[in-house]
């Protein structure tokens, strides 16, 4: 048999598959086509979280617990906790035990005590690894949103953080998390009422349309959401639309009295002759 | 004494004349200078991440620096049969061993001078601070650390055939103590009798290597360590580095040299 002709099926089956497989690839969902997303592929979100994970070590001084030791039971960072407003760990633990003379020893060449970054000079030294995290895997929300929590609240780079909301939100574009970061942002810090409106009623939506049909809903994130549009209604002096959002919110509250109470001082306010 | 030192010169100086550690300064450079040179959200002043990086390739440069010179030494003097005329001379084959040790540790050593120059100037120009006693401490441990990984690796030319393996065994031990002998205690008491035991025992008995890792505390601008402690870990690289110089020359002194 002339050799040629293996040689020549081999290429065309060769090519066929080939392409083949790149229609199949092409089908798929597209990421950025970065050199991190080309030498890793999938495994890079895997990596994300433990840049994710470093930048809340970072958070922590150094002074991290391992895999081996306790693991967060909710799964959440107590950096993210924090940029959500409810970090409320334990800062006055006791020292941990030492199991033996070993780890006693050890103690002194590694971090020890609970302390978190404070100050401009420290607090940007996190945002290196939620930066790489983002890079490794742009579906990754919270990267977006807790850079952008210390960029606009502690380091006062509020269009640093504008800008990597606004590139989280290309990446992803029905996340409410981002754009009720960004709602924030053009509230508390641009004062761009009209703006702020417009993005948290987006991201109220953009909920609905994906949580509201969920058998366990992020209602948390509902609650801050509301709670924020509703805030801002109020000092806009919008009333009627401040009591709308309060009262939905207090149907999702796990203290409607406390809602209720600012329900009334809504009232008390439309009730005043103007 | 002389001997010893005579024979740990020539070491040194086979470790100048080759370019591993020229390859390994110039790749450090290079790749802390590139992460150096990324724009994070406009700020030149953040620091930590470059020192993180910039740490973690002058411990895996350190540790492919003494296992590689090591694992060659003996094999090396074999293969060219310059250990006989060597061991003809006056010169025991616990000194020759001494001397092999001295040697490659010295080396080391010099190269960990350059390499935590290079990091005090990175780090310094980005922070502008000069801890140079928290940097002395963290060269001097990682000195000592790299002292018991020599002496073990020396003992493994002596068991292991080839150089490779021995280079292969070496690192995987050194790495796999750096990364989770600080955990054995917790994992052997996550297990049920006689594991529990079994692993408890082997967390006392290995050299915990990563004791000297201090990494984190210069990273973290944490302060000084206390002296005593440091006089400590020294005394524990010191018996382990003894300790593993001893079997290297048990094992040494009665087997045949071809």
């Amino acid at each position: 048999m002339n050799p040629v002709l293996p040689l020549a099926l081999a290429l065309a089956t060769a090519v066929a598959a080939g392409g083949r497989l790149l229609l199949w690839q092409q089908s798929g969902p597209q990421d950025s086509g970065s050199l991190l997303t080309l030498l890793l592929g999938e495994s890079r979100r895997a990596f994300a979280d433990q840049m994710f994970l470093k930048a809340d070590g970072y958070y922590h001084m150094g002074n991290y617990p391992s895999v081996f030791d306790l693991a967060l039971p909710d799964g959440k960072t107590h950096m993210a906790k924090e940029s959500e407003g409810h970090d409320q760990h334990g800062h006055s633990q006791p020292l941990p035990h030492h199991r033996d003379w070993l780890e006693a020893f050890g103690h002194h060449f590694r971090p020890t005590g609970h302390r978190h970054l404070d100050g401009i000079r420290d607090g940007r030294e996190i945002l290196p690894w939620l930066r790489l995290s983002a890079e490794l895997d742009p579906h990754r929300v919270d990267s977006y949103t807790v850079a952008a929590y210390w960029l606009r609240e502690r380091l006062n780079r509020v269009p640093d953080a504008e800008a990597f909301l606004r590139e989280g939100l290309r990446a992803n574009p029905d996340s409410y998390e981002i754009l009720f970061e960004l709602g924030r942002l053009y509230a508390e810090n641009n004062r761009d009422v009209p703006r702020a409106r417009a993005v948290l009623e987006l991201a109220i939506n953009k909920w609905i349309h994906r949580e509201a049909a969920k058998p366990a809903p992020d209602t948390p994130s509902y609650r801050l959401i509301l709670g924020q549009l509703a805030t801002l209604e109020e000092q806009a002096g919008n009333l009627d639309r401040a009591l709308a959002h309060y009262t939905r919110l207090k149907h999702f509250s796990p203290q409607p009295d406390a809602v209720q109470k600012r329900i009334d001082e809504v009232l008390t306010k439309m009730a005043r002759p103007k | 004494m002389n001997t010893v030192w005579s024979l740990a010169k020539v070491v040194v100086l086979e470790m100048v004349r080759r370019k591993d550690f020229y390859v390994l300064f110039i790749l450090t450079v290079l790749l802390t200078g590139t992460a150096g040179s990324v724009n994070l959200f406009n700020d030149r002043s953040i620091v930590r991440y470059l020192k993180e990086i910039c740490l973690l390739l002058i411990w895996l440069s350190g540790l492919i620096i003494a296992i590689t010179c090591t694992a060659r030494q003996i094999p090396a003097e074999r293969e060219h049969r310059t250990i006989f005329p060597l061991l003809a001379k006056p010169v025991t084959r616990g000194q020759f061993l001494l001397g092999k040790f001295l040697g490659c540790w010295v080396a080391t050593g010099m190269a960990l001078v350059l390499f935590y120059l290079l990091f005090g100037l990175v780090s310094g120009s980005r922070d502008h601070q000069w801890p140079v006693l928290n940097y002395l401490q963290a060269a001097w441990l990682h000195w000592m650390m790299l002292g018991i990984v020599i002496a073990f690796t020396l003992l493994g030319s002596i068991v292991f055939a080839a150089p490779s393996s021995n280079g292969t065994i070496s690192f995987a031990c050194a790495a796999g103590m750096l990364l989770l002998g600080r955990h054995l205690n917790k994992v052997a008491l996550s297990v049920a009798e006689p594991l529990q035991s079994l692993l408890y025992t082997a967390y006392f008995i290995l050299p915990h290597l990563e004791l000297f890792d201090v990494r984190e505390l210069i990273i973290h601008d944490a302060g000084l360590i206390r002296w005593d402690m440091v006089t400590l870990a020294t005394l524990y690289a010191a018996a382990y580095g003894a300790f593993f110089l001893f079997g290297a020359w048990l094992a040494f002194r009665r087997r045949p040299l071809n």
